[in-house]
Formats: structure tokens, sequence, C-alpha cells
């Protein structure tokens, strides 16, 4: 390479988002949830401060019920990047009381994620919070902010955000306040795709094409783990060769029907998809105005 | 893949929701789930043809009332470039949308309906895009259908809007007329057979025409100190390198250099893009740049070529943006955050209002209210190093921070 100019622009602002929270904020921490986004964020804060390490650690809100590949790969990145890894569990959260565990056909401890991290980042007094999410994924995350203030309850005021002017980041917060980071929020799902692609970057197996225990309900495909995700007797199981878009909780993420099993195949499968990625989260289904909801209580 | 920012600009009901529904819709970036959405909403309000706005109007609230807010973007890609839009909303109470949106953005449209034409809010989107130095505008003249296609209309309008860019300050704009229906599709994505007098590009066509070399304002090379680099581990035990994005033109490898504010003198050592060392820092890259000699720099440094300096000064005239309920009076402590450099700075000079619709100046202000835009002079407690705004987009502006609240307030781009 003579020079940078066919750097991709968007790694050009995301590398640039990352040295601003860096350099603006005493305790950042990395959200890392195991999906191709956090680690695509990995790669990208690498890439900001090498040689140097990545200057902040990654927290992992682990609900419990995540697909084990994605835990098996996340110790495994963390052990070869020599990174330093915080886990705080979903189960201790109700355990002691401040969630309840939903129950029934759609349970989910999605949504209780929420007490779990906000517990977290009064615990270590976190001050900026660096998240996957993309503007492209959901209506309500298309106004979100780059650098995105939350109060003292770790919510966000949607009416009254502060602007964001050419790429001048604004991190001055209060006491008790804290940012939320989003240094791909211009990334379109194919956009992430490619660049996992054109990095060689290792993902967790699940995002290709399988065989796996699964069974039917409103039109989607939902993994058979009967510890974690409730089942109906007549919900029948059948084995079928599938992969996943996204890596929530085996509870609330459902699977595509795909062969996609490399990453090429799964770029090409992105490029002629007509579903869109976020259309096999139930938690988005729950109403219209799901996401917007959760994000004003404090949901990532 | 090249990306172009584009601001969207009009006035409730032009149809600009609608327009970037059909853009989507007519390159099918809109995924059948989206689509099953929109359809079963607009049979919910018993419409006959699909509500393309609803693909973008994003808060609870804005579909209540069934307007948009605030600043939504919006995504969709074509086999040559990737597009951002910046969806900002055209009351006129919210000029300091249109001025967030214009600020990241190389491209603009500027929505007209034609039954109205040319109307005092049209004025307002056009001063913004020419204000904040837009490259390309292009005024998309909508509703055609409800006109009947009329070649006659579009040309009053096209008159009408041609008086209005005599008047702008920033003449170099390239502007581009195009007569479309966003409800129907005509002239969007596939040309009409509607406008046959109308051999011009479609909206899309000319987006995709645009040279992306040519999209963005160009400068001389500043580069920012964001971030100090010191890995102090056994193999990179005296690394040292200075992490920051190039702006306005490129930085080699032998360039000789001056850091500012210090005015020591050094030259371009290596430049690195994480493990690849490279010749030329290109304009709009994140790199590290390491010196020939051990100088002290933090971050707010600006590393320049040693023959080509900015103005470094402890007091400024500026065109604001003020964004904040509370007012901007004389005499008041704001701090300039100006790229990554932040100085405390105070109010000495409300010198006027700018009517952002070409109607003139009005003098003897005595403070700002939201949305206003005015010519104000600021006194700084450090000098920083900046270039005026007209030929230097990114060093040449600023936004203000409140003291108290750390809202973002303001905006200027420095005369």
């Amino acid at each position: 390479m003579k020079d940078t100019s066919q750097i991709n622009p968007l790694e050009n602002e995301a590398i640039y988002i990352m040295r601003e929270v860096a350099a603006q904020f005493e305790k950042p921490v990395l959200l890392f949830s195991g999906g191709k986004d956090s680690i695509t964020l990995v790669r990208l804060a690498q890439k900001a401060f090498y040689p140097a390490k990545i200057p902040f650690p990654l927290m992992h809100i682990d609900t419990g019920h995540n697909f084990p590949e994605t835990i098996a790969f996340r110790d495994r990145l963390v052990a070869e990047l020599d990174l330093e890894l915080i886990v705080r569990n979903v189960q201790d959260s109700i355990n002691e009381g401040k969630v309840k565990e939903e129950s029934g056909k759609y349970a989910s401890r999605n949504v209780l994620q929420t007490t779990t991290l906000l517990d977290a980042i009064e615990e270590f007094k976190f001050d900026a919070c660096i998240g996957g999410a993309r503007r492209d994924e959901e209506k309500a995350r298309a106004k979100e902010r780059i650098f995105s203030v939350r109060d003292d309850f770790g919510q966000w005021d949607e009416r009254n955000q502060r602007p964001e002017l050419f790429d001048m980041l604004n991190g001055e917060i209060e006491m008790g306040q804290n940012v939320r980071v989003f240094p791909i929020s211009n990334w379109t799902e194919l956009d992430v795709w490619s660049y996992i692609e054109k990095e060689k970057i290792e993902i967790p197996s699940i995002y290709f094409a399988h065989t796996r225990a699964t069974f039917l309900r409103d039109g989607l495909i939902w993994s058979a783990d009967d510890d974690v995700v409730y089942r109906e007797d007549d919900e029948q199981v059948e084995e079928r060769m599938v992969r996943f878009r996204t890596v929530g909780d085996m509870s609330c993420t459902a699977a595509v029907l795909s062969e996609a099993s490399d990453i090429s195949t799964v770029v090409q499968e992105i490029r002629t998809s007509t579903i869109s990625e976020r259309g096999a989260r139930i938690d988005d289904k729950r109403s219209e105005a799901a996401m917007e909801k959760r994000k004003q209580q404090g949901y990532f | 893949m090249e990306v172009l920012k584009i601001a969207t600009a009009g006035s409730v009901d032009d149809g600009k929701s609608t327009l970037i529904g059909r853009l989507l819709y007519d390159t099918k970036s809109l995924t059948s789930d989206k689509l099953e959405a929109i359809e079963k909403k607009s049979q919910q309000l018993g419409y006959d043809y699909l509500d393309f706005s609803l693909a973008t109007d994003g808060l609870v609230a804005e579909r209540e009332q069934g307007i948009t807010i605030d600043v939504a973007h919006i995504y969709f890609s074509t086999m040559t470039k990737s597009y951002i839009i910046a969806d900002t909303p055209g009351h006129v109470e919210y000029t300091r949308n249109m001025v967030t949106g214009a600020s990241t953005s190389q491209a603009a449209i500027v929505l007209i309906d034609a039954r109205k034409g040319v109307i005092e809010q049209t004025n307002r989107h056009f001063f913004i895009n020419n204000l904040l130095r837009i490259k390309n505008v292009i005024v998309a003249i909508n509703k055609m259908d409800l006109v009947n296609f009329d070649e006659g209309i579009y040309n009053e309008i096209k008159a009408d809007f041609e008086k209005l860019m005599s008047k702008r300050e920033y003449q170099d704009q390239k502007i581009t007329f195009i007569p479309v229906s966003a409800l129907k599709g005509d002239n969007v994505v596939h040309s009409s057979e509607n406008t046959p007098w109308y051999d011009g590009q479609t909206l899309l066509e000319h987006l995709e025409s645009l040279d992306t070399q040519d999209i963005y304002n160009t400068g001389t090379p500043r580069f920012p100190v964001q971030y100090v680099i010191r890995p102090k581990t056994a193999d990179f035990h005296d690394f040292r390198g200075y992490a920051g994005k190039v702006y306005g033109g490129e930085l080699s490898v032998g360039d000789s250099v001056v850091i500012l504010p210090s005015q020591q003198a050094s030259k371009i050592k290596n430049i690195h893009f994480y493990d690849q060392e490279v010749q030329t820092a290109s304009r709009r890259s994140s790199v590290v740049i390491s010196l020939e000699d051990d100088v002290n720099i933090s971050r707010g440094d600006m590393i320049v070529k040693a023959n080509d300096l900015p103005k470094i000064e402890k007091q400024f005239t500026a065109t604001i943006s003020w964004m904040d309920t509370q007012n901007l009076t004389a005499g008041t402590k704001y701090v300039v955050q100006h790229g990554v450099n932040k100085v405390l700075a105070k109010v000495d000079i409300i010198h006027h209002k700018i009517n952002p619709d070409y109607s003139g100046i009005q003098e003897g202000v005595d403070a700002l209210g939201m949305n206003d835009i005015a010519t104000v002079s600021f006194k700084l407690n450090k000098p920083i190093f900046y270039d005026p705004f007209k030929e230097h987009r990114t060093n040449g502006s600023f936004i203000l921070i409140d003291t108290k609240s750390n809202s973002t307030v303001g905006a200027g781009f420095i005369q």
C-alpha cells in the first residue's frame, strides 16, 4: 500500500471515533456480545491504537441464554488478543431479585439485560460504552447519535439529543451521566459483512450454514434447545440446514434456511436477501415501537 | 466503495419522505418485511397507494403527528456507491437540524412543490446549503403529476430559483434541476414518459454520475493530533506516534512540518495505517504519524506543512447558527470545540443577524435565539489554528458547548 486513498471512508470514520473515545473519556468500555458487529469493533479498536494495546476493557452482559459457540469464541478471542474481559450475568440480577424472569411462549432475557448493564456501568463507573449498533438496523436507531448521552438512569431522551456537526464529537458530561458510542453507526449489514470478508476476521460458527435441531413458530425457525427456548408439544423438532444472521439470545434469535457455509457465500446471500436482518428478531416484533421503548429505558 | 452523504430539505408536505421512500423502493433497497409493514400501515390508513414516507418516519411521536422531527439517517447502495441520506425536517423552527444534516453532506436535495413554487422555505433551504458550502445541490421539483407535467410551470419555478442563485455567496456550487413525481416515481430512478420535454438525468442517474473525487471541498493539509500512541512494550519501546485524521490535502514521508502551537519544525519520518507503513496519508484517512525529532506533542496540537501555516489567533469573527433554547448574549462564555481542540471563548460582539431567506440583515440585536444565524466575534483564552471556512470546510468550522449543560448549542463558520 503506497497511500491511504483506498481505505474505506467508513473504516476511517470508525477509527477516528475510537480514538475520540480514548481521548475524551476516563473509563471507556467496549460492550461485547460475541456478535459480528462487536467483533468488528474489536478489529477497529486494534487498528485505532496499533502498535499499542486497546486502551479499554471489553464487557459482556451474559444472559445465560447465549449460543455456546458464541461464548467459546469470545474466550478464544480475548486470549489471543490479550484483552481484558469483564462478564456480568443476568442470572445474578435475577437471583438478587432485581429483575423477574419472563415466562410463557415468548419468554426472553433480552429486556432483562438492561438492568444488569446499568448496574455494571455504575459498579465500574464507566463513562463511555462503545457498542456495535448501526443506524440501518431499525427505525428508532436511525436517529441515534454517534455520541449518545444517557442520564443517571441510563435513559435516552430522543427529543433532546445533541446536534452532531461535521465530525466533531462532544463528549462533555456530568458526573453520573455516560455516553453510548456507536463507531459503526453509518455501516450497513452488507458493509460489516464485506469488511469481515476483506479483513479475514474470524466469527462464530453459527453465522455459517450448519444442521441444527429446530422447530417452526410464527413462520420463523427456532433452535430446539428446551433448556432455554420454550416449546409447545405440537411444535415439532426437525433437523434443518440453517445459519444465524444476528447473534442475540437463543430465545429471541431465529435462524434462516441457508446453504452459505463460508464468508463469500454469506456476503453473496446478504447482497441478494429480501428480508432485513432484524426481521428474524422477535424482540423487535413485540410492538411497532418496541426498540424505541427499550432504548428510552436504557437498552443498548 | 465511495460513500456519498446527501442532505434533504423540503417544507412540510413537499413529499420529502415519499421521495426517499421511492428511491429505496426503486433501487430495491426495501426488504420484504419492511415493505410488508408499509403495505399494512398504508392499508390501515385507508390509502389506495403505498405511503413510502412510512419507511423513514421513525419515532412514535412522528408517526402520530405525521411529521419528521429530527435528523434520521437512511442507507442504500448501488453497484457503484453507498448512499447515506440525512433526512432533516422542513419546519422553520428546525433550522438547526438542517444545518446539522448539511454539515456532513457533499450533496443536497432541495424539494419544491410544483403547485406552490419557490416559497420562503425554499430560500431558507438553499441559503443553508450554500452557507454550509455543499458542493452539489439538486433542486427536485416534485408533484409534477399534480400539475399535468406542465413544462411551463417547471420553467417558471426554475427561473424563480435562478433569481435566488444570483444572491448566493458560494457561487461555485453546482445546481441541477429535475422534474419529479416521488409518489408516482417519475424521474426518480426511472426516466418518465410524462416529461418528454426533459432530457436530463433522473435523480439517481445524477447522483451516480457525481465524481466522488470531486465532491469534497479541498484545502491545504491539516493534521490535528487526536491521541498520542506510546505502546511502551518490548517490541515498540521507543515508538511515539501521533494519531489523527488528515484534512484538506495529503501528507507524505519526508515532508517538512511545523507543530502548532509550539512552532517547532520537524520532518515526517513514518506514516502508519495499522500494521502497514505508507508513503502518503491521503485526505480523510485516519493514520499515525511519527516525526524525525523528539518533539513534545499532545492532543489538540496541529501538524501542518512548513510553508503553509493556518491563522494562529486568539480572536475571530464567524457566522453562527444558534441551536439552543437559551439565548446567546454578548459577554457569555462558551467552550469552542474546533476539531479536537477545546478552548474557552467569550462572545465579544454580536454584529448582526442574517435573515436566512436572503431578505437582508438585522442590526442592533443583543441576543440570539434558537435557529438564528448571525455574525459574531469571539475572544479566546488561548489561540486556535484555523483557516477561513470558505478555504477549508473542516479547519474553518467549530461547535459551541454550553459550560453548564455541556450541550452543543451552536455551530460556527469562521470568516
